[in-house]
């Protein structure tokens, strides 16, 4: 039983599928995510806006309101299917065992409460602490977050905060509890760039001082590498890619990763005459096929391509990917399309 | 939050100086307008004239004469009537006013209390069959003019169902000052404060209502459920608090109305004599003084109320304290 519950993944997500009922018909957002972490973990989750990053883990949350939502699967956490808990227990994980970052700080904290008032909320309904104790702890977590001036700051509201530091706030907040898992939804995004790598700093530095996992939500393969120790590919609803960050970045097996990959400009390299766009847009969710999702704007494709690839190990163990084609012929595929000769000749 | 405070009630004063300057202009320095004629009424006789201009010191410059206007109104508190054969102005508008205000006050409780509850209600049953009847009920409220309410509810409380157990508390019209009897100050009123809420209810309820759906919407609400926190401390911390920013403003243009006058058409129904009355016969008499005792009265009121709902405003929303 205790090796069970120390070899079992600290959240396991199977089967996750959202769909969303609309006057056009379903939408189908996620179809399939299954995904695992273990404790003290880094997963970077990565895919373009709407290849259903963020909703699978507002679904894991369970803070999805939308009423023509239509959520199935399993999400497994210390043994408990969260999608199956009462709505009370729910709430002692929210905030507790799990916490979450949002995209934009600045819209993201209450504007009529001060910053510490906010996190002492937080605090409260998961630990029996009077006002005066939560107050002390909001203190020296904005300390910890590397806000200076932390007494006078925790009575400050969010508005006196720049963006950064409004992160670091609702850093400070998600840390609150000791969750063994944070997940943050795009945390960098809408930060400037030197922010950017002074919060992804932070993070690295409190995954370190408090082991909590971090689930990384970003469509910023460069957050990525800073954060995360496994990459997860999403596109379209799917899984197209899964494996650690190292051999992805070396070795991209998926036609699409390589298209994210190459769609970075990168200084250590000779220019190359334009940077590798993916041609073509996203499919619409409401007509998705149901072969391989990404066949449309592949420029490898063929007939084997209108069924569906399952997400396997083809190459190596730990490595899985969800394409058609042959192992041994991708390298040289992949080649041509990173130095953008492959962009230029299917534009 | 103090110097706020302060800041606000010192621009009121200047705000309230400028508009006793301006509506004192607008009497007494229109071109082409003999002062004298308006404050003594129609087909006064040169004698009346002349003690008038002196009364008013109009034969000296106008700064001359709004110092006396003032003094009139604030100080000596004798300025009088001639049209109404030399009755003090200043008394009835003292007189008028806490009729107004036990009115409006009262209906303002009435509306606040029951318009919150509604729009809650609705908000978090939203597209439920509950939701709707109460908006449906809402844009009824709305929809029926105060004067014909009032009189229903006249028509009902004082002749057709006076003598059922229902109504037979109700006495009659008028006001019964809250100095000679508290409860029957309250019994006389309570049909006027609900009449007149009624409206307000409506717009009220609908305003909260989709200002907290909004609310439910923005990123702050989804972080405070992520927070684990309950629905209900979701619902009453951040979005009702945050949605009470749009009600307050609204909340302060109303009230400072009705206080000012707007409360015409109910006091009529219910023959309460408030300042809308006072300013009403004054206005069919062309009897100036009262005319301007009023209009200051209306003003003062105004912007004082909404000094009041600002420095709310600014309790509701920290960002406003600032600027």
């Amino acid at each position: 039983m205790r090796d069970e519950i120390a070899t079992s993944p600290l959240l396991e997500i199977r089967d996750l599928r959202i769909s969303f009922r609309t006057e056009h018909g379903l939408a189908r957002a996620v179809d399939g995510l299954s995904l695992s972490i273990e404790a003290g973990e880094a997963v970077g989750i990565v895919g373009e806006s709407g290849s259903g990053k963020t909703i699978s883990m507002l679904a894991v949350m369970r803070l999805i309101r939308d009423p023509n939502a239509v959520i199935e699967g399993q999400v497994l956490h210390r043994g408990r299917d969260l999608m199956q808990l009462p709505e009370r227990e729910m709430q002692a994980v929210r905030g507790g065992d799990i916490a979450m970052i949002f995209q934009d700080p600045m819209t993201a904290l209450t504007p009529v409460y001060t910053v510490g008032w906010q996190i002492a909320e937080q605090l409260r309904a998961h630990e029996p602490l009077s006002k005066r104790q939560a107050r002390v702890r909001a203190v020296s977590l904005l300390a910890e977050v590397g806000i200076p001036n932390p007494e006078r700051r925790v009575d400050e509201y969010p508005h006196q905060f720049s963006g950064g530091m409004r992160q670091r706030a609702m850093i400070a907040m998600a840390l609150s509890c000791n969750p063994s898992l944070l997940i943050a939804d795009e945390p960098t995004t809408a930060l400037d760039v030197t922010v950017q790598a002074q919060i992804l700093e932070l993070m690295r530095r409190l995954r370190r001082d408090h082991g909590s996992s971090v689930l990384l939500i970003t469509h910023d393969m460069g957050a990525v590498g800073e954060l995360a120790e496994r990459v997860v590919v999403m596109y379209a609803g799917r899984v197209v890619e899964e494996g650690p960050k190292e051999a992805i970045f070396r070795d991209p097996q998926h036609p699409y990763t390589w298209g994210l990959l190459g769609s970075i400009p990168r200084v250590d390299r000779a220019r190359v005459r334009r940077l590798a766009a993916i041609p073509g847009s996203p499919p619409s969710l409401l007509d998705l096929r149901e072969g391989c999702r990404f066949e449309p704007r592949c420029g490898y494709r063929f007939e084997r391509c209108a069924t569906r690839p399952e997400l396997l190990e083809r190459v190596a163990p730990g490595r899985r990917d969800a394409c058609h084609l042959d192992p041994s012929v991708r390298p040289a595929l992949r080649r041509a399309a990173l130095d953008g000769e492959n962009a230029q000749a299917s534009a | 939050m103090l110097r706020f405070v302060i800041k606000r009630f010192l621009s009121m004063i200047f705000v309230l100086f400028s508009i006793s300057l301006l509506v004192f202009l607008i009497f007494f320095a229109t071109p082409g307008v003999d002062p004298a004629a308006r404050i003594a009424g129609r087909n006064a006789d040169q004698a009346t004239l002349a003690a008038v201009r002196k009364d008013f010191g109009l034969d000296r410059p106008w700064p001359f004469q709004y110092a006396v206007m003032m003094k009139k109104l604030f100080v000596t508190r004798d300025l009088t009537s001639f049209v109404n054969r030399g009755a003090k102005v200043v008394p009835q508008v003292l007189e008028a006013a806490p009729v107004t205000l036990s009115l409006v006050f009262g209906a303002a409780i009435v509306w606040v209390v029951v318009s919150i509850l509604m729009g809650l209600l609705a908000a978090v049953f939203r597209g439920s069959p509950l939701d709707v009847s109460l908006m449906i009920l809402g844009l009824i409220g709305i929809s029926m003019p105060v004067f014909w309410l009032g009189e229903v509810v006249n028509l009902l409380s004082q002749s057709r169902l006076h003598d059922t157990v229902l109504f037979s508390w109700v006495p009659p019209l008028g006001y019964i000052p809250f100095t000679e009897s508290p409860f029957g100050w309250f019994k006389a009123l309570v049909l006027p404060w609900l009449t007149l809420s009624v409206l307000y209810i409506g717009i009220y309820a609908r305003v909260l209502r989709s200002s907290l759906i909004e609310s439910q919407e923005q990123d702050y609400v989804r972080t405070a459920r992520a927070k684990g926190i309950t629905e209900r401390e979701v619902m009453l911390r951040h979005s009702l608090r945050t949605s009470m920013i749009a009600y307050v403003s609204l909340f302060g243009l109303d009230f400072g109305a009705l206080v000012g006058g707007a409360a015409l058409l109910t006091e009529v129904v219910f023959g309460l004599h408030g300042v809308g009355k006072l300013t009403y016969d004054s206005l069919q008499n062309l009897d100036l003084p009262v005319i301007m005792a009023c209009v200051m009265y209306a003003a003062f009121f105004v912007v004082f109320v909404n000094a009041i709902v600002d420095v709310f405003y600014a309790w509701l929303d920290p960002r406003v304290r600032y600027a």
